[in-house]
């Protein structure tokens, strides 16, 4: 797993991947920090963190789409599959290696937090939860688009497909107010990912909502394991 | 040290593999040949637990590929048909990854190091896997497959798209790596498999159809001598002649050389010597002989017999 990741991470930088979403990450965030806190004279980050919502799920599959796409079309996956690695340690090592990525670019948060705190008091027990949720979203999508590339030779399907996935589930709560069916919008409620994501920007901290994006991210973890177990068989 | 049992892997309906049994002694160079899509790569991909079988077991060394994989795997050494490279990697970068990949538990630099001068890549090192030479780039692979000396080194292809100067090379490697490994490697150049291996196994079509020494092979199938004629005349009537020689088993107008002149080729029987016979009958017909030229069949007519002599049994 050390070996997968360590290997992940110098190729992200090795490449332009990881500049360039972080240049978009900071962009964007910036450009919100600006509207929402320099130009409202407002403390307050929590319209920066749910705008960033949108900005993660477009973001992510960019830092996903080579895993395990890019290995298969050049074949280097016989390198990984014929290795005394077990099919898990391979998966975690690709998910945590894009995990760290996506971290990175959330320290600007901390960034923006310090300067405010040159103005007025932040508040930090807000910002840190926040931060929390959004390195939680960030897993869950992770899994998901992890989960994607494996199921793709190409790394431009892997990418688009990650980002159809990431509007679906932005618009879940829009499907919500205009799906009439009770049980369907019930359902589309229960998994909608804005819901338990704007908790963490209020700064309430609940173990429903962490829980809920572990066991998804656990679970598109273990899809991923499948599937690449099930390419081996057939 | 290695032995395969009843190997089958379907894909749907297609079968690729058919029941393919063999062994392979410690310290042995086995040859695997076969034309292009007869399985070899998915057998060795099987071997190496990159696939699985359908059916059959492999065990390396005591240890079984589906029972016991890590420990199956750390034996051996895998250089599939592509190199598992990563392009934007330096080629010392790379063999890191891959020796901690692989889990080795030696001396990390010693061990690269010795590796890169074993194939010869140490004065590339630190340049980038995407600027080299496919020779390069298949000696880096090379490298890949040899850390940690695996007893066991599978190598699919080893040669394909190299010089020849870098072919002559490899094979060298090849024998001198057969002395301390058990080492499986497949081509469809029979050639380079006679000159290399101590043993050769043929496979077509998913079946094995031949596994023997490699000398013995081409003994075995021996049992007929060839001729190769060069005549001016009617072709029909220089085919009606030979066709009545007795021990001739097989006859054919090769290909045409002028308007008048062919090519034909005629095999009969090991215990005829149909040579004065033929010379005899040509005057007859007052058909001059050009050329009479008599062979044993080389590696390559044997070749096709096998996997076209499978063909029909599978038809």
């Amino acid at each position: 797993m050390g070996a997968i990741l360590k290997r992940e991470m110098s190729a992200y930088f090795s490449s332009a991947t990881a500049y360039v979403v972080m240049a978009v990450f900071f962009f964007f965030s910036g450009m919100f920090f600006n509207f929402y806190v320099f130009a409202q004279n407002s403390t307050s980050l929590t319209y920066v963190f749910s705008s960033m919502f949108f900005i993660i799920m477009f973001i992510i599959p960019i830092i996903t789409m080579k895993s395990f796409a890019e290995e298969k079309k050049q074949k280097s996956d016989q390198a990984l599959l014929t290795s005394p690695c077990s099919l898990t340690e391979i998966v975690l090592g690709k998910f945590l290696a894009a995990f760290i990525m996506f971290a990175m670019c959330n320290v600007i948060f901390l960034v923006y937090a310090v300067v405010i705190s040159f103005f007025a008091q932040p508040q930090w027990s807000v910002i840190l939860c926040t931060l929390l949720g959004t390195l939680l979203l960030g897993s869950s999508m992770i899994a998901i688009n992890v989960f994607i590339s494996v199921l793709t030779e190409s790394q431009v399907v892997a990418a688009v497909l990650g980002m159809g996935a990431g509007l679906l589930i932005s618009m879940m709560s829009y499907f919500v107010n205009n799906i009439s069916v009770d049980w369907i919008s019930t359902a589309i409620e229960k998994i909608s990912f804005m819901n338990y994501y704007e908790n963490f920007t209020y700064g309430i901290l609940s173990i429903t909502d962490v829980i809920f994006f572990l066991s998804v991210t656990a679970l598109f973890l273990f899809f991923t394991v499948r599937a690449l177990e099930k390419r081996r068989w057939s | 040290m290695i032995e395969v049992k009843n190997l089958t892997k379907r894909y749907g309906d297609i079968k690729a593999l058919d029941d393919i049994s063999f062994t392979v002694d410690t310290g042995e160079v086995l040859g695997f040949l076969g034309p292009n899509g007869a399985g070899k790569s998915t057998t060795m991909n099987i071997i190496t637990g990159y696939i699985s079988s359908t059916s059959g077991t492999v065990t390396v060394d005591g240890t079984e590929i589906l029972e016991n994989p890590r420990e199956t795997k750390r034996k051996i050494g895998y250089l599939p048909e592509i190199p598992p490279l990563y392009p934007e990697m330096t080629v010392r970068k790379y063999l890191e990854f891959m020796f901690d990949l692989k889990k080795v538990r030696l001396p990390k630099k010693e061990h690269i190091d010795e590796i890169m001068r074993l194939v010869r890549i140490s004065d590339k090192a630190d340049r980038l896997i995407k600027n080299l030479s496919k020779g390069y780039r298949q000696r880096v692979g090379f490298g890949q497959a040899l850390l940690g000396n695996p007893p066991v080194l599978i190598l699919d292809e080893p040669t394909v798209g190299l010089d020849p100067k870098q072919i002559i090379e490899v094979r060298k490697l090849i024998r001198s790596l057969g002395k301390k490994h058990t080492v499986i490697f497949s081509s469809h150049v029979l050639s380079e498999i006679s000159s290399t291996c101590d043993r050769i196994i043929v496979i077509s079509e998913g079946r094995l159809v031949a596994d023997s020494k490699a000398d013995e092979l081409s003994k075995a199938l021996a049992d007929t001598q060839k001729l190769s004629l060069t005549v001016e005349g009617s072709p029909s009537e220089i085919i009606g002649e030979i066709k009545k020689i007795p021990g001739v088993k097989k006859y054919m107008k090769v290909r045409e050389l002028g308007e008048k002149t062919a090519v034909y080729s005629v095999e009969y029987g090991n215990d005829f010597d149909i040579r004065r016979e033929v010379f005899s009958a040509m005057a007859r017909i007052n058909a001059p002989i050009l050329e009479m030229k008599s062979g044993n069949e080389s590696l390559e007519d044997m070749f096709l017999k096998l996997t076209q002599d499978a063909g029909k049994a599978g038809q």
